[in-house]
Order: structure tokens, then C-alpha cells, then sequence
């Protein structure tokens, strides 16, 4: 009894600044904008009608998922080289190149978008090194756009893949690695026949978490998309915040919600199914 | 296994790939041009003065700092009895209660945000000190009670039991014995509560308005509209908070062990 008091702050901070505002979500996506942009008190399934029957939210669709499914593999594939290399190091050099690796993730998104910018923009880094050297008369056009949001998203997701797959690979004997090269096996050999299978489910966790990450994602393809490009979190924000359309914004982010809760659910029936106990 | 060649040098890639954009804004900020080029045509400390003559932008830091400290302290105060209890009491519905307070974390912050306006525009709390502490706190909570629950559970249990045999109360024991031993991890906790409502920006950006904003919230903005180096100024500000919270922390009890190994 005593227990369940001493949770009682804790859990009224959350009934109030969580469950009480995300079920009022779900109530207020069954509202009705009027023709006037008003909006209206019913129990009615007309808002997610629009939105689903609206060409444009599969266009969204689309992109969100294209774009976080292509950034979380390429962050998981950049990711696997930093873990191997932190697995292999000395032992006093490991916790330093682990730090490293995570340390983006003490540093705001928006603070590290501006580095991007300083980097990939038309004066950035990048394009004084291409025409400095001759390669290119006219600036290559690498953020403002879907390269940006591709790139700032991948690096914003690297961190939390190195994170599970330092967790995931900590416990994989490397001696099997060495049995193999003891055996003749070639480098590569021994990567694609031993560490990849053995690492395959860190590597599956991995991608998932990047995957959820990256649809729910607002800062990298607002900022780095620099306006023209859209996705689902940048609908709802426009929705909610310049269109004001509650009802709307309400229901896609009930919509990603759903979507979210699905991939979870998938992934774990799926990850139940390779190794069973 | 010694890493070939190529793991190592898609492992600098990938590092490079990580560390380059803090990097860059670490060098852009000292630029002494107007743009955020890059050489920069010189170095100066101009865009830091801008940034403290910026009234508005000090304004939105002196905020974020307040909100920080008062959210570190709420979310302390509330998440230390919930972890006390879920690490060292039996009683009914311990395990649902635990996975309730760690619930906001599995939701997208731009969902909460987007569900906190809706809830508090009409009772007129969007915008104000207790609309944003509040939001902040229930972000905060859930780190607070987990970083405290693995400290509760790292001091050994005999020594409360001890305390009980010698005749003290079990609440004289848990507040003399157990809390002075878990101290490390209530400072941890306190900073990272105070880094997560510091960077905060999704949730901020449904809530703030024109009377009281926040330094992440500014910086976005910012960032959407203009690209001088003034923006790498005020992001190094908050790198050097977060960098500066970090080392205190470290240095007090040690970053990694406060933290825990899970």
C-alpha cells in the first residue's frame, strides 16, 4: 500500500501531462472541422476519411517511410565498422571510441543541423573543397532538399545503432572469429560467414529502432528539407500549428501511432520466430 | 581479431560522419564572416557578443536554464519515491505501475507535443511556466525513476535491514541509510533531467508563445529563417551547457557508474 503512494506524485505528473492529453488526442480526431475551419464537437470517422481517402497522405506515406527505412539501413551499415572497430580496440581505448560514438546524442538536433549546414550548403565545406579542386563549376545542391534530410537523418539515427549493436555484439564470442581465421578462412570470408549471421539480430534491433526513429522524426526534415520536403511529423506540425485543423492534425498523429504500434508488434512476432525459446 | 583495412576505414567514415557536424559549428562560431561558410573567411568572437547583445535570445537562455533546474527538482522529488518503492517494496501492481512510468518514452515526442497543445490551449496553460513545467516533467519523470531505481537497487539491502534491527522506522532507515548511499545516482539523475528539458525543442515548439520561449525553441527558429553564424554561436551555448553538466557530473561521482550498466 505504502508502495502505491509513493508512486502517487510520479504517476499524477503523467496522468496529467500524458495519459489525459494523448487520450483527448484520440477524442479530438473524431472531431469535425467545418467548412469554416472551426472546429466542431461529434463522434464521427469523418476526418480520418479525408485523410486516408487524400492522395497527398499516401504521398507522405511514402516518403516517410522510403526515407527513414533508407536512412535507418544506412546508419546500421555505418554503424557496424564503428562497433567492430570499438569491439577489437585495446581495452582503454574502447570506452573513449563508445563515447564518441553516442556522444551526438548529448548534443540538440538543431545545434548539430547547423554543423550540416556549414558543411553541405552552397558555400559549406563540401562544395568549396569540389570547386576548389575543379570538380564542379556550380555548387552541388546538398541540403534544402531530400539529399539533406537523407544525410542529417542518417546521422542522427547513427548513435542509437551503435548503442544497441555495442549492446548486441558485446556478447558474441569473438573466438568463433578466430576459429575461422585459424581455419583458413579469408578476412571477408570470416565477416560474411560468421560475424554478419552471428550479429544479425543486433543488426535487425538495430534497423528498427532506427526505422520507428526516423518516421516520427520532425527537427532533420524540417530544418535540413529547408521547407520542400514533406513528411508525416512535418504535416502534423503544419496541421496543428499553421492550419490550426486540430481534428486533422489530431487523427494522422493517431494514424502514426497506429502505424508505429504496428512495425513494433511485427517486429517482435518476427524476432520471436528467429530465435525461439 | 585485429579490424582489416576496410572495417577501419569505413569506421572513420562513420566517426566522421558523427562528430563532424559539432565540429564544424565549434569552428563556424568563432567565423568573422556573415555567412555560414566555410573556410571562414576569418576568425572572431563577433557572433558571440551578438549573442549576448541578443535580448531575446538571453531572455529565451535565463528560461531555459530556469525551467531546467525546476524540472530537475519536480522530477527528482516525484521519480525518487516511485523508484524507492519499485526497487525495494512488494505491493500490488508493482510491475504495471513501473512500465507506466516509463511510458512517455515510447511515444514520439512530436505526438506528445502535439497532444499537450490540444490539451492545454483551452484551459490557457499552453505558454505559461506551469504548462511548460509540467510537460517537461512528465519527459523527464520517467528517466528520473529508472536512473533511480537501478541506484536503489545497487545499495545492498542488508544495510537497511541492519538499520531496522538496531530500531530505527523503515522510513528513518530508507531516508539515513539507503538515500545517502544512492546520492550518486540522485545527482546523475538531476542532470540528465535537467539536459533532457534543456535540449528539449519538439514539445517546446507546440507550447511556447510570444511572451516565454526557450533557448532550443529560438535556436530552431532561427535556424528555419536565417543562416549567419550568430545560429553556431548559440548552438555551442547549448553544447557547452550539456558538455559542462556532463563534466560536473563526472567529476562529482563518475558519469558511467552513476548512470548504471544497463
Amino acid at each position: 500500500m505504502i508502495g502505491l503512494l509513493l508512486c502517487l506524485p510520479a504517476a499524477l505528473i503523467l496522468a496529467a501531462g500524458f495519459v489525459w492529453p494523448v487520450l483527448l488526442l484520440g477524442r479530438i480526431s473524431f472531431n469535425r472541422t467545418t467548412d469554416m475551419g472551426a472546429m466542431e464537437e461529434a463522434w464521427t470517422l469523418e476526418t480520418y476519411a479525408k485523410i486516408v481517402t487524400d492522395d497527398f497522405t499516401w504521398d507522405l506515406a511514402w516518403n516517410t517511410i522510403t526515407l527513414s527505412a533508407g536512412a535507418a539501413a544506412a546508419a546500421v551499415a555505418l554503424a557496424l565498422p564503428v562497433t567492430l572497430l570499438i569491439r577489437s580496440a585495446p581495452p582503454r581505448w574502447r570506452g573513449v571510441l563508445a563515447l564518441m560514438a553516442v556522444a551526438p546524442l548529448l548534443v540538440s538536433g538543431t545545434a548539430r543541423v547547423v554543423g550540416w549546414m556549414a558543411i553541405l550548403g552552397d558555400q559549406g565545406m563540401i562544395n568549396a573543397l569540389l570547386t576548389g579542386l575543379g570538380l564542379t563549376s556550380q555548387p552541388l545542391r546538398l541540403i534544402n532538399n531530400l539529399t539533406g534530410v537523407r544525410i542529417g537523418l542518417t546521422e542522427s539515427l547513427m548513435p542509437y545503432c551503435c548503442l544497441v549493436l555495442i549492446a548486441g555484439l558485446s556478447r558474441l564470442d569473438s573466438r568463433l572469429e578466430e576459429a575461422a581465421a585459424t581455419l583458413g578462412a579469408t578476412r571477408s570470408r570470416t565477416f560474411f560467414r560468421v560475424t554478419l549471421p552471428l550479429a544479425a539480430p543486433a543488426l535487425a534491433a538495430a534497423f528498427a529502432l532506427a526505422f520507428v526513429l526516423g518516421v516520427s522524426a520532425f527537427i532533420t526534415p524540417r530544418l535540413m528539407g529547408g521547407g520542400r520536403v514533406f513528411v508525416v511529423a512535418t504535416e502534423i506540425f503544419d496541421l496543428a500549428l499553421e492550419t490550426v485543423d486540430w481534428p486533422a492534425a489530431a487523427a494522422l498523429a493517431m494514424l502514426l501511432l497506429g502505424t508505429l504500434v504496428v512495425a513494433m508488434v511485427l517486429r517482435g512476432v518476427l524476432a520471436g520466430r528467429e530465435a525461439p525459446r | 581479431m585485429r579490424p582489416g583495412w576496410f572495417l577501419r576505414l569505413a569506421a572513420i567514415c562513420g566517426y566522421a560522419l558523427l562528430l563532424a557536424p559539432a565540429l564544424l559549428v565549434f569552428i563556424i562560431s568563432f567565423s568573422a564572416g556573415d555567412f555560414l561558410n566555410f573556410p571562414p573567411p576569418g576568425f572572431s568572437l563577433r557572433w558571440y557578443a551578438a549573442l549576448i547583445d541578443n535580448g531575446q535570445l538571453m531572455a529565451a537562455l535565463r528560461n531555459s536554464a530556469l525551467l531546467a533546474a525546476g524540472v530537475a527538482c519536480i522530477a527528482l522529488a516525484a521519480g525518487m519515491p516511485a523508484a524507492y518503492a519499485i526497487a525495494r517494496l512488494e505491493f500490488p501492481g508493482r510491475g504495471v505501475l513501473a512500465g507506466f512510468l516509463a511510458a512517455p518514452l515510447l511515444l514520439p515526442t512530436l505526438v506528445l507535443g502535439l497532444a499537450l497543445l490540444l490539451a492545454m490551449q483551452p484551459m490557457r496553460l499552453a505558454a505559461t511556466w506551469p504548462g511548460l513545467m509540467l510537460a517537461h516533467a512528465m519527459v523527464a519523470v520517467p528517466f528520473a525513476v529508472r536512473i533511480m531505481t537501478t541506484a536503489f537497487g545497487g545499495v545492498p539491502k542488508d544495510l537497511e535491514e541492519a538499520a531496522w534491527t538496531l530500531g530505527a522506522t523503515r522510513f528513518r532507515a530508507a531516508l539515513r541509510v539507503t538515500l545517502p548511499l544512492a546520492a550518486p545516482g540522485a545527482i546523475a539523475a538531476g542532470a540528465l533531467c535537467f539536459l533532457v528539458s534543456f535540449d528539449e525543442t519538439v514539445i517546446s515548439l507546440f507550447l511556447v508563445g510570444p511572451r516565454l520561449s526557450t533557448l532550443p525553441v529560438e535556436m530552431f527558429r532561427y535556424a528555419e529563417n536565417r543562416t549567419d553564424p550568430l545560429v553556431a554561436a548559440l548552438a555551442m551555448t547549448l553544447i557547452g551547457v550539456a558538455l559542462a553538466v556532463v563534466l560536473l557530473v563526472e567529476r562529482l561521482v563518475g558519469f558511467t557508474r552513476a548512470v548504471g550498466r544497463n
